[in-house]
């Protein structure tokens, strides 16, 4: 109960409750709602009265296509990262100056996309 | 527990030949469901009235006061009202996504309880990443909201849902970056192991530990706040700007979820802070009783995280919206480069104090206390200066 995969259990549990959480909910207001009053005007995209003018599927600003590209650099890193803390003190010497070099190019990484101005939203 | 199902199983509680697995299984199930009904649905509804009379007082309002003693039962009127209305999916969205997106995000505020340290022996599951995970799990909310956005097939939606994905993503980094202080410090991810390594006192909390420590703590909060949406970086649901954001389109239970979801984060973002930086459950030795204490224990760490929840309360009735450019600036150009001197500070420090400093944790307590009394001192000097007959006593 307390190693391998047992520690997983209450994870597992979890998923199922929050899924009959929402499920169950959602049925009981499927149940007491009212239904069946749906119009053409009601069920169309709501842009403050006036009717919608296209579809919302088009493009958008590419700022947030750097922004996703930046954490993904940044966010795998860190997960190479977590193992190193944790051994640090067994690693010495030899584990910090190679997490240094690791951090020193990641920097580099974040300098240029500063200097390039991905940084900057306008 | 499981000693305690023991002698159960012993005494003869399930039949002459029970199966221990199924015992234990069905317990662990119990458990968590009590977890999931009793403390985190409750606590992300009720917060929402302590929410509103917390603001209410800030802006010199009465708040609601109508439903139940003092207003307390208005999120079960809430709720009911919610689940009474109906349930409106726009034609022109895309329906599977559109349904299954409030599944997504409430799953994401429900998986962390699984590891919250409420006392030295509740705890659903004691994951020996258990820090890595409670920082990962929420994450699953950008899928969710970004779903919701894009679902709906609404510009307010879409753009609501794309700034709220480029903010929690770039949140993350700051916030993933916070906890490596006190992962250098302890050398575990288990969320009792970090309890376990602090004490009961202020001078034993990591937030005390080092300069790198405390400035950690800082940016984890302010990242929690961003990663949740809460004021000052509510971007994504900006009433003046966007109508609700990605939740434009929802309507009954399924919009309920995404705000049940975002409150209740509140209290997961403030139990990160309380377990990596405020000592967690940790309460002095004072009675023998193991049942006892871990309820003296359950009681410490609720108040710290309630206490942290409180301030962002106070946070979102105090400071206005900031611009789309300078929460990216904060979080890239400040907190990103502050976080890395600040893991590598750590790294130094480590290697230098193997075992801390108590010099220097006595001397960032003291510099903590000193911060808060010239808190304390502005804010009885503004009061005595403002006008006294703006304010009314707000009364029940």
């Amino acid at each position: 109960m307390s190693s391998g995969v047992a520690v997983w259990f209450p994870i597992g549990v979890m998923i199922v409750g929050s899924a009959v959480v929402v499920g169950t909910m959602v049925s009981i207001n499927r149940l007491l709602g009212p239904r069946g009053r749906d119009s053409a005007v009601k069920s169309e995209a709501f842009e403050c009265g006036n009717p919608p003018s296209g579809g919302a599927w088009g493009r958008f600003s590419v700022r947030f296509y750097l922004t996703a590209i930046l954490f993904l650099l940044f966010d795998v890193e860190l997960v190479f990262l977590y193992p190193w803390a944790v051994a640090l003190r067994d690693l010495g010497m030899f584990g910090f100056v190679e997490a240094l070099v690791f951090i020193a190019v990641l920097a580099v990484g974040l300098i240029y996309a500063w200097r390039r101005g991905a940084l900057d939203w306008t | 527990m499981q000693a305690w199902l023991d002698s159960l199983i012993a005494r003869g509680a399930f039949g002459p030949h029970p199966s221990p697995d199924l015992i234990y299984g069905a317990a662990i199930a119990i458990a968590c469901a009590l977890v999931l009904f009793l403390v985190a649905v409750p606590f992300a509804s009720i917060v929402t009235w302590v929410e509103r009379r917390v603001w209410a007082r800030i802006q010199s309002r009465i708040g609601p006061n109508r439903v139940g003693p003092n207003g307390f039962l208005q999120w079960l009127a809430d709720g009911f009202k919610h689940i009474c209305k109906e349930d409106v999916v726009p034609a022109e969205a895309d329906a599977p996504l559109f349904r299954l997106a409030p599944y997504l995000v409430v799953l994401a505020f429900i998986l962390p309880w699984a590891v919250m340290p409420f006392a030295s022996s509740l705890i659903l599951a004691d994951l020996n990443i258990g820090i890595l995970y409670i920082t990962a799990v929420p994450a699953l909310t950008v899928i969710g909201i970004l779903m919701a956005g894009w679902a709906s097939n609404n510009k307010w939606s879409l753009i609501g849902g794309i700034r709220s994905a480029a903010q929690i993503i770039s949140y993350e980094i700051p916030a993933g970056l916070a906890i490596f202080p006190v992962v250098l410090m302890t050398g575990t991810l288990s969320m009792q192991g970090i309890i376990r390594a602090q004490g009961w006192a202020p001078d034993r909390w990591f937030l005390f530990a080092n300069p790198f420590c405390f400035v950690a703590a800082v940016i984890l909060f302010i990242s929690g706040l961003a990663e949740n949406n809460r004021t000052p970086f509510d971007l994504p649901e900006a009433e003046s700007e966007l109508v609700a954001g990605f939740a434009t389109e929802y309507s009954s239970m399924r919009y309920l979820f995404f705000f049940m979801a975002e409150w209740g984060n509140m209290f997961i973002a403030a139990a990160i802070v309380v377990t990596l930086f405020l000592g967690g459950w940790q309460f002095p030795a004072i009675v023998q009783s193991p049942r006892l204490m871990n309820l003296l224990q359950l009681a410490t760490f609720m108040l710290k995280c309630l206490f942290l929840v409180f301030v962002s309360m106070w946070i979102r009735g105090t400071l206005p919206r900031v611009r789309i450019d300078q929460m990216m600036s904060l979080c890239w150009k400040y907190f990103v480069p502050i976080s890395f001197i600040n893991l590598l500070g750590t790294a130094v420090w480590v290697a230098i104090f193997p075992d801390g400093n108590r010099f220097t944790q006595w001397l960032m307590l003291s510099f903590g206390v000193a911060v808060v009394l010239l808190f304390l001192a502005r804010v009885v000097a503004f009061t005595r200066r403002a006008r006294m007959e703006l304010y009314f006593h707000p009364t029940i």
